[in-house]
């Protein structure tokens, strides 16, 4: 069955009385990762908080799981989804905190909360920074708790929000191969947010370029590579 | 030494209840005036922010007018009684806590709430989250407002009448034993206004302190 996991359809976002967001549709399938990849200030970020639900729309649809995201409550939506930001925003407790409160603010029982995070943390090795506070990590163990945190909640949509931008090139190495691995055993959904081709074509299997808030119509890395929809996007792949 | 002790627990019931009745209202008041999103947020800013620096004696002339036996009020019969003095400090010390508490969620990372929201946490959720965020200034706000009441004169004068064995508190005795020329007991009762001052701040600041050590 190939019917469409998210479906966008004319989605239009303003803000401050200013058209950010052209309408913009688009679909994916579950299990897909659509790598979305231009410029700053192309309006990536903007579609990611749209899609999280966190900012109103002026105008379109959502479709998630084959329902309209309007007639769903918008608490039950963000439960199935999790939003990892660029900056880790971690909370101000220990690592091991990080990971379970969002399980608790789920309402879900003790043990389960314990042995999800017990188990993310030692996916994303870093079991052996349980107990230390957030605010003592580095960029990159910071980050690691960041996708466990996200992980943890076993979202059927991943929002990426530019997760490894700011680490060093090692730690992000060997952090886009670690979350390449979870993403294909896990069969996540994902979207994510990038400025990297690299990053793009190592973990997604759709490629939408994003140019002033337009998204060309997302296709397979290589053929969208290959073949670029606009002149703006063989200019900015450099080809 | 018996009207002594009823007075300084007299002068801390009626500042430590004033002070927990203006975090229950200041709280989720400056938590709305820092999170939300409405047309006159910024007048409403504005006048808690004038209203931190009320002056005591304007507000117990204000209360006092309010709760005159022929007053709106005046049916309530509480002017001269503790419970005046309770109101009178709430208007001093909820501008404080709530300006307080606005300015130390909006000094938090803006897109934390968005963070917590994107991982399921309902709008209860997401500010709690904050309030414990910002648990550092807001204990300081706590700490304000109770400085702000625990120290005021004018207000409980006016609108407590200084009456003994009633609405005698510490501000109000050392005004009087100042005017009656006994400097001794006057300067003995500031001292202890102090000690129980720094006492009570100490336990807060104790709390305090004791997350932000944790970080480290």
């Amino acid at each position: 069955m190939s019917a469409e996991f998210l479906q966008v359809q004319a989605l239009e976002v303003w803000r401050g009385g200013k058209l950010v967001l052209p309408p913009i549709s688009f679909s994916l399938e579950r299990g897909q990762t659509l790598a979305l990849l231009g410029p700053n200030g192309a309006g990536k970020s903007t579609l990611l908080l749209a899609l999280a639900n966190l900012i109103p729309l002026r105008s379109g649809t959502i479709f998630f799981n084959g329902q309209a995201l309007a007639r769903q409550k918008p608490l039950l939506y963000r439960r199935q989804i999790a939003l990892v930001m660029q900056d880790p925003l971690l909370f101000d407790m220990s690592v091991k905190d990080n990971i379970a409160q969002p399980l608790r603010w789920r309402g879900l029982p003790q043990a389960e909360i314990h042995q999800r995070t017990k188990q993310w943390m030692e996916r994303l090795g870093i079991s052996a920074l349980a107990a230390r506070r957030a605010v003592q990590l580095s960029g990159g163990e910071a980050q690691r708790v960041n996708l466990a945190r996200a992980l943890a909640l076993e979202p059927q949509l991943l929002l990426l929000d530019e997760p490894f931008s700011a680490l060093d090139w090692p730690t992000r190495s060997r952090l886009l191969d670690d979350f390449s691995a979870l993403l294909a055993e896990t069969g996540t959904t994902a979207i994510l947010v990038t400025h990297d081709l690299g990053e793009a074509r190592r973990l997604a299997s759709r490629l939408g370029l994003m140019f002033s808030g337009k998204l060309e119509p997302p296709g397979i890395p290589d053929e969208v590579l290959r073949c670029p929809a606009s002149a703006q996007a063989r200019s900015f792949l450099g080809l | 030494m018996t009207e002594l002790l009823q007075i300084t627990l007299l002068s801390l019931q009626i500042s430590g209840l004033a002070t927990l009745i203006s975090l229950g209202l200041g709280l989720p008041l400056g938590t709305l005036l820092a999170l939300g999103n409405f047309p006159a947020r910024a007048v409403f800013l504005s006048l808690v922010n004038t209203g931190m620096g009320l002056p005591p004696v304007v507000v117990g002339l204000l209360t006092a007018l309010l709760l005159w036996r022929s007053g709106p009020l005046g049916g309530l019969q509480l002017i001269y009684t503790p419970a005046a003095i309770v109101v009178a400090q709430v208007l001093i010390s909820f501008p404080v806590v709530t300006g307080l508490t606005a300015s130390a969620l909006q000094a938090l990372e803006p897109r934390l709430r968005l963070q917590a929201l994107g991982l399921g946490a309902s709008s209860w959720q997401m500010v709690w989250l904050l309030w414990r965020e910002a648990r550092l200034p807001l204990l300081a706000a706590l700490m304000a407002g109770f400085g702000s009441v625990i120290s005021e004169v004018g207000a409980s004068m006016m609108v407590g009448g200084n009456i003994r064995h009633q609405t005698r508190v510490l501000t109000t005795a050392i005004v009087l034993e100042t005017g009656k020329g006994n400097f001794g007991l006057a300067l003995g009762l500031g001292g202890l206004l102090l000690f129980i001052t720094f006492l009570v701040n100490w336990a807060l600041t104790v709390v305090q302190q004791r997350g932000r050590r944790d970080e480290r």
